[in-house]
């Protein structure tokens, strides 16, 4: 039981359960999956569906935020990304060509990989704070989404395109496959490889891993530019969902959904360890969240206010030295010594 | 030391060339017409004006109408219709117009009208960005002589002396027009009218006034009923996320009322998603009339547009020559605006610009 609670992952799943319990609580169909034209169909799959874009972000994120680092500008380039895909398909002869499609997604991914890369060579070489380097991408990021789109947002008919947002395969959303080959991608470098370790070593001391010879500036450079390829590949995501590019509103506040997400799992922002499961279940329950609000009604003037007391009632939760205190005073009676886990954190 | 202090500067150095590559790609694709806007806000006009458009005082033979407009920026395609609009007007009305983009800024809104003031244009027409903060700006155009016309969006000043007419839509009127066309439906309908409306962004003023004037109708008859009224922020994928949530906590849905059709859009991606058939199983009324709801009207899918007019510059470009000459013009001039039902929107579908 100790063991159990000790766990990194135990106050996320504590939570996840919580808000699924009380949905369990207040419309019993709230579970209820049915098979319809081959594919499943509840509110379940749902949170599967709409947290895969936002899951492929906070993946990328992790890794960032792992080295130390934060990427802002993910909105900005999901919405690159899309208007990326949609321009080039709606410029087509034949909008449906597969080859078009392909090249379309090709082009939009390079292109966001780039982007990627860009943070990371402003963060690496020209010595920018991450927030900031990543703070310019944030902001013009849109500029250049419009100009791609003119201002408008691009319809596009493509039956081949929408499958990656809106098929299914085997009674499941596409989207959700390609979450999950990613996160499995991601799990498997960082866990199998030396990469995870280098990364680790890089957040926790950029100069001594540097001068045990890991080399932190293409270590940190790999975290952007596939921070910047995951958030290219939800832009595609979201766009072939609605069939639309929308420079202004696609990927709209991301950035803060996905580092959200990363927190809720466990990470810290002063980098170092990190855990990807954990950024799965803090997806998992920033989604569930919205829908909860979505289904139960909740007036949307104040939707805002639900969802932040909630997130602050999480991070509250997961704050060991909240509980403490909450122990005690709930508990009159001063527990016994509390023994402090070795937290490796060391500063440079 | 001394390598790394360079790298950084040779760093910042490729950074600002960057910048400024980017910024003259802006600024070439911005000034199609008269001049470019004020990109970084400052108040531009004057300069750039200078060689496409002769000033009043070195004007030789007819003198042409100086029109000063400040765009709230370029936000959807809904107000870059407008601007086109606008532009065309001109050009055709020959009018000569200085168009400043404010990027949904009031402060470059504010420069551009002092600007305005300065060249002594004719009349001064602008898209608030917000609603108030205005009376000491427009207090120095009145004193300078120059007349000011509100487009689309009005003012919150309780002194009414300081614009003499406000053009732009009626945003309650188009909730009433959606409100009379479901009470109209249902008339011989017995029983409960469950409705769900789709809001727009929480506190603009179209989301509040397509919800107020839409109330006011449905509300004489007890038997229409909001299930569930949710913002959907007016972009597509919300209205689909947000309708997907209610479509499985509501079964029994009548009608569903957007305050914009991109939302409208996406709600009808989650009733199909839901296997249900979108304008016969739920009826849907949404508002603005772009292109892309009258091609879903067209298949069937969205029963009634009410349109929201962004093709406003013929009437501003009238209006503009009545001030000028001295007639007098209404307060309140509502933009002309028409409905569509299905057949009527098949038959518009080809001349639908935007």
């Amino acid at each position: 039981m100790e063991r159990i609670r000790k766990h990194h992952l135990f106050w996320p799943v504590l939570v996840l359960v919580a808000l699924l319990v009380f949905n369990l609580l207040y419309d019993p169909d709230f579970f209820r999956i049915q098979v319809r034209d081959g594919k499943l169909y509840g509110n379940l799959i749902d949170i599967l569906f709409f947290g895969s874009p936002l899951a492929l972000v906070a993946i990328g994120m992790t890794l960032v935020i792992a080295t130390r680092g934060i990427d802002l500008s993910v909105g900005s380039v999901v919405a690159i990304s899309a208007a990326i895909a949609c321009f080039t398909i709606s410029k087509g002869a034949d909008q449906n060509d597969p080859g078009l499609v392909a090249t379309a997604i090709l082009l939009a991914l390079a292109a966001s990989a780039l982007l990627g890369l860009w943070n990371g060579f402003l963060v690496t070489r020209v010595g920018i704070q991450p927030i900031v380097a990543t703070l310019i991408l944030m902001v013009t990021g849109r500029g250049i989404a419009q100009l791609i789109t003119s201002g408008q947002i691009i319809t596009v008919i493509s039956p081949n395109y929408k499958v990656i947002g809106a098929g299914t395969l085997l009674w499941l959303p596409v989207s959700v496959y390609i979450a999950a080959l990613v996160f499995a991608l991601a799990a498997l470098l960082t866990r199998k490889t030396a990469l995870g370790l280098f990364i680790e070593s890089v957040g926790c001391n950029p100069t001594a891993s540097r001068l045990a010879g890991i080399r932190s500036v293409t270590v940190r450079l790999f975290a952007y530019l596939f921070c910047g390829f995951c958030a290219g590949l939800a832009g595609i995501i979201l766009s072939s969902n609605v069939s639309s590019a929308d420079g202004n509103n696609a990927g709209l506040w991301y950035e803060l959904d996905a580092i959200l997400a990363v927190v809720i799992g466990g990470t810290s922002l002063n980098g170092g360890r990190f855990f990807l499961t954990g950024t799965l279940l803090g997806v998992l329950i920033i989604q569930t969240l919205t829908t909860t609000i979505y289904s139960t009604g909740v007036p949307p003037e104040v939707n805002l206010v639900v969802k932040a007391l909630v997130v602050l009632a999480v991070c509250l939760i997961q704050s060991e030295g909240f509980r403490r205190t909450l122990a005690r005073s709930l508990v009159s009676v001063r527990p016994s010594h509390q023994r402090v886990e070795g937290k490796v954190t060391t500063r440079g | 030391m001394r390598k790394r202090f360079i790298g950084r500067r040779a760093g910042l150095v490729i950074l600002l060339c960057a910048m400024m590559a980017f910024m003259a790609a802006c600024g070439s694709s911005g000034g199609s017409q008269q001049q470019a806007s004020g990109g970084g806000g400052a108040p531009a006009p004057s300069q750039s004006a200078a060689p496409s458009s002769s000033t009043p005082s070195e004007s030789t033979g007819e003198k042409k109408i100086v029109l000063g407009f400040s765009q709230v920026g370029a936000e959807s395609g809904w107000r870059t219709a407008n601007t086109k609009s606008i532009q065309e007007a001109a050009a055709a009305a020959g009018i000569d117009l200085r168009f400043s983009d404010a990027q949904q800024k009031q402060e470059n809104q504010i420069k551009a009208i002092r600007s305005f003031i300065q060249q002594k244009v004719d009349v001064i027409a602008f898209s608030p960005v917000v609603e108030s903060g205005w009376d000491t700006v427009l207090k120095e155009a009145k004193d300078a002589g120059i007349p000011v016309i509100l487009t689309d969006r009005a003012i919150d000043s309780p002194d009414t002396s300081l614009y003499v007419s406000f053009l732009g839509s009626d945003f309650v009127e188009e909730g009433r027009r959606a409100g009379r066309w479901v009470v109209e439906q249902f008339k011989d309908h017995d029983g409960d009218v469950n409705i769900v409306e789709l809001q727009g962004t929480v506190g603009s003023a179209p989301a509040i006034d397509r919800k107020a004037g839409f109330e006011e109708i449905i509300s004489a008859d007890p038997k229409f009923k909001i299930i569930a009224s949710q913002s959907g922020d007016f972009t597509r994928a919300k209205g689909l996320e947000v309708m997907q949530a209610i479509l499985k906590a509501h079964k029994d849905i009548d009608v569903l009322y957007a305050h914009n059709d991109d939302m409208a859009l996406g709600a009808i991606q989650a009733i199909e998603a839901a296997g249900l058939k979108p304008g016969q199983d739920i009826l849907i009324v949404s508002v603005d009339g772009i292109r892309d709801a009258f091609v879903a009207a067209s298949e069937g899918k969205i029963n009634f547009i009410v349109e929201c007019n962004p093709l406003l510059g013929p009437q501003l470009m009238d209006l503009v020559k009545k001030v000028v000459a001295g007639e007098p013009v209404p307060k309140r001039i509502v933009t002309e605006e028409r409905t569509f039902t299905i057949e009527e929107a098949i038959a518009e579908l080809p001349n639908r610009q935007y």
